[in-house]
C-alpha cells in the first residue's frame, strides 16, 4: 500500500515554514486583491460585460493596442536582431556601453521616458521639429507620387486591418510622432526593445560557429547561410523576443500617456482607458475592460511558453 | 560499526530503485558498490545515509544493531564525500573542514585551539598542509576530493560513505587516489562504502564487491570471489571483457556450435534451453595446429596489437564471429601471428550460464 | 513563464567570428545599431536632462527644492525602504521551497509568482482600487474605522509591493535551482540545523543574486507608474511618489520642473544599469563555479 503524498520526502528542513510564509505573503499581496476583479466582474450581467466590452470606444482602443503593439514589436523584432548580433559577433568601441544602455528601458521609469520621447517628438522637439520641416516642405509631394500606390492599397476601401493602417500613413503624408498614432508606437518600441535583444543574445551565443562553416564549406554564400543555417536556428528566440515586446505593449501605460494626445476613438489605448473609467467612477466599465485585458495578455504568454515549450521539446530530439 | 540492511526497497514514482535488497557490511570494512547506472547503487548509499527514506514498511537500516531509520541525517555519525565534493566555496579549506565542529551546539563544541588542532591533524592526513587559506575553486580536482573528505572525517563518523569518489577525476589522478584512498582506510579504518561502476576500482581497493544491477544484489563476496566465481552472466560480464557464445544445452551436454569445449560448464541444464558460453579473452589461446584429441576452433586473425601489457589478437572464426584473445607477450613472441593467418583456438577456461534473463 | 527583466548573461563575443566577416556586412550593422540606440534610448535620455537645464542650473535647484518635490522624494524612498525588506524575506523564503521540495502545485506556484509581469500596470493598481475602494468590499468597513488605504500611503506601498515582488524571488530561485542542494546536503550531513545551514551555506551562496534581485526590485519600486497612479489619488505633497510628482508638473506645463525630478530618476536608473552590469558579471561567475563543481574537473 503506497500513500499518495502532498510532498515528497526531502532531508531538506523548513518545508512548513516556508510554505506558510509564501502562501501567506503570496495570499495578501496578490490573490485576495486579484479575487476582488473577479467578484467584481461577477456583478456585472454577461450582456452587460458584452456591452461594455465591445462598445465602439473600446473596440477602437483594442485596434489601437494591439496594432501599435504589433508594429512596435515587429520594429523591435528588425532592428533588436541587428542590435543583438552586433552586440554578440562584432567588436567595436563603444560595444559595452551600447550593451549595458539596452536594459535602459527598463531601468528608467515609464514616466520619465514618456515625457522625455514627448519632448523629443513633440513640433518643437530635437527630432519633432524636423518631421515639421519637411512637412512644410515641397518634399512632400514627390514623395506621395512615388508613394501613391502604396497609400492607395493602405487606404482600401474595406475596413478593419487597412482602415485602421490609414490612420498611420495618412493619405496626405503628413507625419507627426508626438501626439499621433506614430508616437504610440514609437513608445512601444522604446518599451519593448530589452526584450528582443535579451531573448536573442543568449541564443546567438550559443550559436555553432561550426555550423556556418559547415554551410560555407558546402559552397553556401552569406545570404543563403543566414537565411537556411541562422534564421532557423535563431528564429524560435525571435519569436519568444517579439511575444514579450508585444505583451509588454499591450500593458503599457506610462510611456504612452504623454505622447498619445488621448484622443477617444484616435490615440486612446486600453489602459488608458482604463484609466479613464476609473475617473469617471465607472468602476464595473474598467473592471470588465481589465478582465478582458487580463485574458488577452494571459493568452499572449501562454503562446510564448508554448513556443518555448516546443523549442525544448525540439531541441532534446 | 556494521551496517545492516534488510530488505530494503525504493520506489520513485514508477521507476523502482531498490528491490527488497538486503546486505551486511563488517565493521571496519571498505566495501564497494558496484553497478551500471540506474542499478541502485546510488539510491543505496543515499538511504543509508538518511538522505533517502526507503519505501514505508520495507525492512531496517541497523548500525552496530541499532535501528537508525528514524534518525535525521545529522544524527546517524555518518561522513558523506559527495560525487561532486559539494564543498563550501565561499568558505577556505580551513573553514570547510572545521564546518561539522563549529556547527555544534555550544555545549559540545570544541574550542577554537582545538578545532584548528584537529583541522591541521586532518590535513596532515590528507597530504595538503599549507592549504588552509585557500579557496576551493583554486584546488585541484583531486585536491578538492580530498578536502571533501578531511571534511566528513573531521566530525569523527562511525560510517564513512562515498558516492563516486573519483568519478569526476581524469585517469592518472584516479589512479593514485584510489591507492590512496585504500592505504588511508588501513590507517583509519572506519567502516566505508563507496559507489563507482568501475569494475577496476572496486577490484583495487575495496575488501568486499557487491554488484548490483537493476535494483537488485547479483552477488557479494571478496575481489577474488566476484571475479573469479561469478555468480551470473551479468557479473561475469560487468566484470571484465568477455567473449560471448549462444548455443543450448541438450540431455546435459552444452552445444555452441564450433566453440570447442574441453571440460566446461558449472551450470547443468536439462532440455532445450537457451545458454551463454562466457570466455575471457585470457581464457583462450591460439594454436597454429590442432593438437591431437583434443578439440580446437579454426580462426583466422583480423588484427594484432602489442603495444600494451598484453598482446590484443581480435579473429574472426568460421560464422563471421569477433573474438579476442589477450597473449602474454612470450607467448605472442613464440606465435608471432599475422593478420590473414589461419589459426586454432583453444579455450583453457570457461564458464556457462543457461539463460534465465537477458543483459 | 515569460521574463520580465532578461538577464544579460555574461557577453564574451566570438571575437574570431569577426574577422571572417567583410568589413562591408559589418560596419553598416553597427552603424544601424548604433543609429538605433541613439534614436531610441540616448536621445531620450539626454533630452531629460537638456530640458531639466533649459532654465539654467538655478531654476534646476530650485525645482528641487521644492516642498512637493522634497515630500515626493520622501515616499519615493520610503516606499522602496518598506517594498525591499518585505521583497527579500518573501524572495528567500519562496526560492528556498520552489527550489529545495517537490510538492503538489508548485508549478502553480511558480506561475503566480511571474503574475505581475503578466499584468498592465494599471490592471495591478485596479484591484486594489477594487479591493480597498468605498465601493469595495471592505471600503465601507474601514471608512467606519478612519482607516484609508486607497488614495492614501499604505495603497501606494501595496500596489508597489504587488508589482515587485518576484524580482528577488526569481533570481535567487534560478540561482539556487543552478547551484543544487548539495551543499545543503553535506552541511546538514555535518550535524548543521537547518537555520545554521541556510546562514552559512545558502545565503553566502545566493547573495549576489539577492542584491540583483534587490537592485531591480528598488529601480521598479521607485519608477512604477501605473500602479501607483491609479491607488495614490494624487495628492500633492502626500500621496505623490516621484513619478507621479513628474506627471503633475508637465500636466501644468511646469516643464523644467517635470524634467528635474525626472532627471534624478534617470540618474537613479544609470546608477541600476551600472550596479547591474557588475552584478552580471559577479553571477556569471558563480553559475560558472556552479557548472564547474558539476562536470568533470582535470587536477
Amino acid at each position: 500500500m503506497k500513500k499518495i503524498r502532498f510532498k515528497q520526502h526531502s532531508v531538506m528542513p523548513g518545508f512548513g515554514l516556508t510554505m506558510g510564509y509564501t502562501l501567506f505573503y503570496l495570499s495578501l499581496i496578490v490573490l485576495i486583491p486579484l479575487s476582488a476583479l473577479v467578484f467584481k466582474t461577477a456583478t456585472l450581467t454577461w450582456a452587460r460585460f458584452w456591452e461594455v466590452t465591445t462598445s465602439e470606444r473600446v473596440m477602437a482602443s483594442y485596434r489601437l493596442t494591439f496594432g501599435t503593439a504589433l508594429l512596435g514589436a515587429v520594429v523591435n523584432a528588425f532592428f533588436g536582431f541587428i542590435v543583438a548580433w552586433c552586440l554578440v559577433r562584432y567588436r567595436f568601441p563603444g560595444r559595452r556601453i551600447m550593451d549595458a544602455l539596452v536594459d535602459l528601458p527598463f531601468a528608467l521609469p515609464t514616466a520619465v521616458s514618456g515625457i522625455a520621447l514627448t519632448a523629443i517628438y513633440a513640433p518643437n522637439g530635437w527630432v519633432g521639429e524636423h518631421l515639421e520641416k519637411w512637412n512644410a516642405s515641397g518634399l512632400r509631394g514627390s514623395l506621395e507620387a512615388w508613394y501613391a500606390p502604396v497609400a492607395g492599397w493602405v487606404r482600401g476601401d474595406n475596413t478593419g486591418w487597412s482602415s485602421y493602417a490609414t490612420g498611420l500613413v495618412p493619405p496626405d503624408l503628413e507625419i507627426k510622432a508626438a501626439y499621433s498614432q506614430l508616437g504610440i508606437i514609437i513608445a512601444m518600441t522604446f518599451i519593448g526593445l530589452p526584450f528582443v535583444v535579451r531573448t536573442l543574445q543568449p541564443a546567438i551565443q550559443e550559436l555553432e560557429a561550426e555550423l556556418e562553416d559547415a554551410a560555407a564549406s558546402l559552397g553556401a554564400d552569406r545570404w543563403q547561410t543566414f537565411r537556411r543555417v541562422i534564421m532557423p536556428v535563431l528564429f524560435p528566440a525571435l519569436l519568444t523576443g517579439f511575444g514579450l515586446s508585444f505583451a509588454r505593449a499591450v500593458g503599457e501605460y506610462g510611456s504612452i500617456v504623454f505622447i498619445s494626445g488621448n484622443m477617444p476613438m484616435k490615440t486612446e489605448v486600453t489602459p488608458l482607458l482604463i484609466v479613464a473609467k476609473l475617473e469617471e467612477y465607472d468602476y464595473a466599465g474598467a473592471t470588465a475592460i481589465a478582465v478582458v485585458m487580463l485574458v488577452a495578455s494571459f493568452v499572449i504568454l501562454f503562446a510564448i511558453n508554448l513556443i518555448q515549450w516546443w523549442t525544448g521539446a525540439h531541441k532534446r530530439a | 560499526m556494521s551496517i545492516e540492511i534488510s530488505r530494503i526497497s525504493k520506489t520513485f514514482g514508477k521507476f523502482t530503485a531498490l528491490r527488497d535488497v538486503s546486505l551486511l557490511v563488517p565493521d571496519g570494512e571498505l566495501v564497494a558498490l558496484l553497478g551500471p547506472s540506474g542499478s541502485g547503487k546510488t539510491t543505496l548509499l543515499r538511504i543509508i545515509s538518511g538522505l533517502e527514506q526507503a519505501d514505508e514498511g520495507s525492512g531496517a537500516i541497523k548500525f552496530h544493531g541499532n535501528d537508525v531509520g528514524g534518525s535525521a541525517v545529522g544524527e546517524r555519525g555518518v561522513g558523506f564525500v559527495f560525487q561532486h565534493y559539494a564543498l563550501f566555496k565561499h568558505m577556505t579549506v580551513f573553514e570547510n573542514i572545521a564546518f561539522g565542529l563549529r556547527v555544534r551546539p555550544r555545549a559540545t563544541r570544541p574550542t577554537n585551539a582545538k578545532i584548528a588542532d584537529r583541522v591541521r591533524e586532518l590535513l596532515r592526513l590528507i597530504q595538503l598542509e599549507g592549504l588552509e587559506k585557500r579557496y576551493p575553486t583554486q584546488l585541484s580536482g583531486g585536491q578538492r576530493q580530498r578536502i571533501a573528505l578531511a571534511r566528513a572525517l573531521a566530525v569523527e563518523p562511525r560510517v564513512l560513505l562515498l558516492d563516486e569518489p573519483f568519478g569526476a577525476l581524469d585517469a592518472q589522478v584516479r589512479q593514485e587516489l584510489r591507492r590512496w584512498l585504500r592505504r588511508l582506510h588501513d590507517e583509519i579504518h572506519v567502516t566505508s562504502v563507496f559507489v563507482t561502476h568501475d569494475q577496476e576500482e572496486a577490484l583495487e581497493v575495496a575488501d568486499r564487491i557487491v554488484v548490483m544491477n537493476q535494483g537488485r544484489i547479483e552477488q557479494q563476496g571478496t575481489p577474488d570471489e566476484v571475479f573469479h566465481q561469478p555468480a551470473n552472466a551479468f557479473v561475469m560480464n560487468f566484470l571484465g571483457q568477455v567473449n560471448l557464445f549462444h548455443g543450448r544445452v541438450e540431455e546435459g551436454k552444452a552445444d555452441f556450435g564450433n566453440v570447442a569445449l574441453s571440460p566446461a560448464a558449472n551450470t547443468g541444464g536439462t532440455g532445450g534451453q537457451k545458454a551463454s558460453l562466457f570466455v575471457r579473452p585470457h581464457d583462450l589461446d591460439i594454436r597454429k595446429t590442432p593438437e591431437e584429441g583434443k578439440p580446437a576452433m579454426p580462426a583466422t586473425v583480423r588484427r594484432v596489437q602489442s603495444a600494451g601489457p598484453v598482446v590484443r589478437v581480435e579473429l574472426e572464426d568460421a560464422l563471421g564471429r569477433s573474438i579476442q584473445v589477450h597473449l602474454p607477450h612470450e607467448r605472442h613472441r613464440l606465435l608471432k601471428p599475422v593478420p590473414g593467418e589461419g589459426v586454432f583456438l583453444v579455450v583453457k577456461d570457461a564458464r556457462m550460464f543457461v539463460d534465465d534473463f537477458s543483459i | 513563464m515569460a521574463q520580465a527583466v532578461p538577464r544579460r548573461r555574461a557577453t564574451t563575443p566570438g571575437g574570431a567570428r569577426a574577422r571572417n566577416t567583410p568589413a562591408w556586412v559589418r560596419w553598416p550593422l553597427i552603424g544601424v545599431s548604433f543609429g538605433f540606440v541613439g534614436l531610441f534610448l540616448v536621445m531620450p535620455m539626454a533630452a531629460v536632462f537638456a530640458e531639466a537645464f533649459r532654465k539654467g542650473v538655478g531654476v534646476y535647484m530650485d525645482s528641487l527644492r521644492d516642498p512637493d518635490a522634497l515630500s515626493a522624494i520622501w515616499l519615493t524612498v520610503l516606499t522602496a525602504a518598506i517594498t525591499l525588506p518585505l521583497n527579500i524575506v518573501f524572495g528567500l523564503s519562496s526560492a528556498w521551497l520552489i527550489a529545495r521540495f517537490r510538492f503538489a502545485g508548485r508549478g502553480l506556484l511558480i506561475t503566480l509568482i511571474d503574475l505581475p509581469f503578466a499584468v498592465s500596470p494599471v490592471i495591478s493598481g485596479l484591484i486594489f482600487v477594487l479591493m480597498f475602494g468605498l465601493q469595495g468590499w471592505i471600503g465601507p468597513w474601514l471608512k467606519g474605522h478612519d482607516i484609508q488605504i486607497i488614495f492614501a500611503v499604505p495603497g501606494v506601498i501595496l500596489a508597489t509591493l504587488f508589482v515587485t515582488f518576484p524580482f528577488v524571488a526569481r533570481e535567487v530561485l534560478s540561482l539556487m535551482q543552478e547551484q543544487g542542494d548539495d551543499q545543503e546536503q553535506a552541511a546538514l550531513m555535518l550535524g548543521a540545523s537547518g537555520w545554521k545551514t541556510f546562514w552559512r551555506v545558502t545565503l553566502p551562496n545566493v547573495k549576489w543574486a539577492v542584491l540583483y534581485g534587490v537592485i531591480l526590485c528598488n529601480a521598479r519600486a521607485m519608477g512604477e507608474f501605473g500602479a501607483v497612479s491609479v491607488v495614490s489619488g494624487h495628492v500633492r505633497g502626500r500621496t505623490n511618489t516621484m513619478p507621479l510628482q513628474v506627471e503633475i508638473l508637465y500636466n501644468e506645463y511646469n516643464f523644467v520642473a517635470a524634467f528635474a525630478v525626472a532627471s534624478l530618476l534617470t540618474l537613479l536608473a544609470l546608477v541600476t544599469l551600472v550596479v547591474k552590469g557588475v552584478l552580471e558579471w559577479r553571477l556569471a561567475g558563480e553559475a560558472q563555479d556552479a557548472e564547474e563543481s558539476t562536470k568533470g574537473i582535470t587536477a
